[in-house]
């Protein structure tokens, strides 16, 4: 056995599991355990307590509510990838999950767990910050809502407080005609990202960019918005070599080395593949 | 120090189990050293290079980074329970046809993975195989003959032989 020794306890339901952070606010929650199990079997984390949540009911729902793709957070990542809703509506979500790990992984993995492990490289948490998708964190006072942007934090630190639960994410539909894309450069292509970049532009009746987000991960703490670039962005129209805007974008926070230079080529592919 | 243990049923390939296991006892160490099935390997244990794939109700997954304890109520299957009334199955016969293993560490993971593979889609294009060979580590560099032997068995495709 490689895990220090640990109290283990399954709840099957949200308020049993809430109940056992209530009585043990230090218990790790164990998703997927994709990361959280290699963890603990190298002993860099250890944890006294243990709450599996992989036998809660109803938290792994993909719907559509409120112009919103509303998705549990026990949802696995290899149930993103057969979602008809989530092609139809957030592909790019798919296209994101199609690059997390493998799929054996996938098929444990799940999105509410790659959103609070908020890995540096990870495509699920730059999708989140592209559209800003709105958490819901349960506790058993009751549940509030987080934009993405405050939940997180940096690498590996998300904004639950001790008792907290994520239970489900949601995710803005598009708007018609919205054009998105993720990019990746990695060794292999499911290897993690050295570097990726995922945009959502609106076009005007001039064929203009009206509205646009930019997000991008790697050779930073955590996946970010990049609001100058979003800027730089508006009145553009698609056709000239992207190249030249890219290059003038503010990157901040990062060295200005070949990883920040990866980071502009993903850039620069998700908008050519964003207006192909 | 006496640790608590936890009461699982679990089928693994296809013959019914009811067991105690301790909760950080990993679902790999409970099919090799509790019910001796040593088919599957342990490389890594941090669910990187593959070599422990199972098939938990048909879908793969790592048992190195799954519990015993979380294998309560499901259907493991193991490269044991590949073989029917001793006759190697097709994946199996085409890997050694394909000299698709050499030291044969990697094979049990690859075959649950191919297996999964061909159950989900029966004519995988070389490029989705390839992409599920991804998950394995091979250090004796046997993929070409990994992919040759999943394409022989794949509906139309590969008629190398």
């Amino acid at each position: 056995m490689k895990p220090a020794a640990f109290r283990y306890h399954a709840p099957r339901s949200l308020p049993e599991a809430l109940a056992v952070l209530e009585r043990h606010p230090e218990a790790r929650p164990l998703a997927g355990g994709q990361s959280l199990m290699p963890q603990l079997n190298a002993r860099q984390v250890t944890a006294p307590h243990l709450l599996d949540l992989n036998r809660l009911d109803g938290l792994d729902g993909i719907e559509e509510a409120e112009g919103c793709i509303r998705i549990g957070a026990m949802a696995r990542q290899a149930a993103l990838l057969r979602s008809p809703l989530l092609r139809r509506h957030l592909p790019i979500l798919v296209e994101a999950a199609a690059l997390v790990g493998h799929i054996a992984t996938r098929n444990r993995g799940t999105l509410g767990g790659s959103l609070c492990q908020l890995d540096p490289w990870a495509e699920l948490p730059l999708v989140a910050a592209l559209l800003d998708a709105e958490l819901e964190l349960a506790a058993p006072s009751g549940t509030r809502r987080l934009a993405f942007r405050h939940f997180a934090q940096g690498a590996g630190r998300n904004a639950l407080w001790p008792g907290e639960l994520l239970t489900q994410a949601r995710f803005p539909i598009p708007a018609p005609g919205a054009r998105q894309a993720f990019v990746e450069i990695a060794d292999r292509p499911n290897d993690p990202a050295e570097a990726a970049a995922a945009v959502s532009l609106r076009l005007g009746a001039g064929g203009e960019v009206v509205s646009a987000a930019l997000a991008v991960c790697g050779p930073f703490p955590v996946a970010r918005r990049l609001p100058e670039g979003e800027t730089m962005l508006l009145g553009w129209r698609p056709g000239p070599d992207p190249r030249p805007l890219v290059s003038a974008m503010p990157l901040p926070d990062v060295a200005d080395d070949d990883r920040a230079a990866m980071v502009r080529v993903a850039l620069r592919r998700a908008l050519e593949r964003a207006m192909a | 120090m006496s640790e608590e243990r936890f009461p699982i049923s679990v089928t693994v390939n296809g013959e019914p189990h009811r067991l105690d296991v301790p909760a950080r006892l990993s679902l790999a160490d409970l099919l090799r050293e509790g019910l001796r099935l040593t088919g599957t390997h342990l490389g890594c244990e941090h669910g990187a290079c593959g070599a422990c794939t199972v098939l938990v109700d048909g879908a793969s997954a790592r048992a190195c980074l799954m519990l015993a304890v979380q294998a309560d109520g499901r259907s493991i299957t193991t490269v044991e329970g590949l073989e029917r009334a001793g006759r190697l199955h097709p994946l199996q016969q085409a890997l050694a046809d394909h000299h698709g293993l050499q030291c044969g560490f990697c094979t049990p993971g690859v075959l649950m993975t191919l297996v999964e593979l061909l159950d989900a889609s029966p004519s995988p294009s070389e490029a989705e195989i390839r992409m599920a060979l991804a998950g394995h580590h091979c250090r004796c560099t046997g993929y070409q003959g990994m992919v040759e032997a999943a394409l022989s068995l794949s509906g139309g495709a590969g008629t190398d032989r």
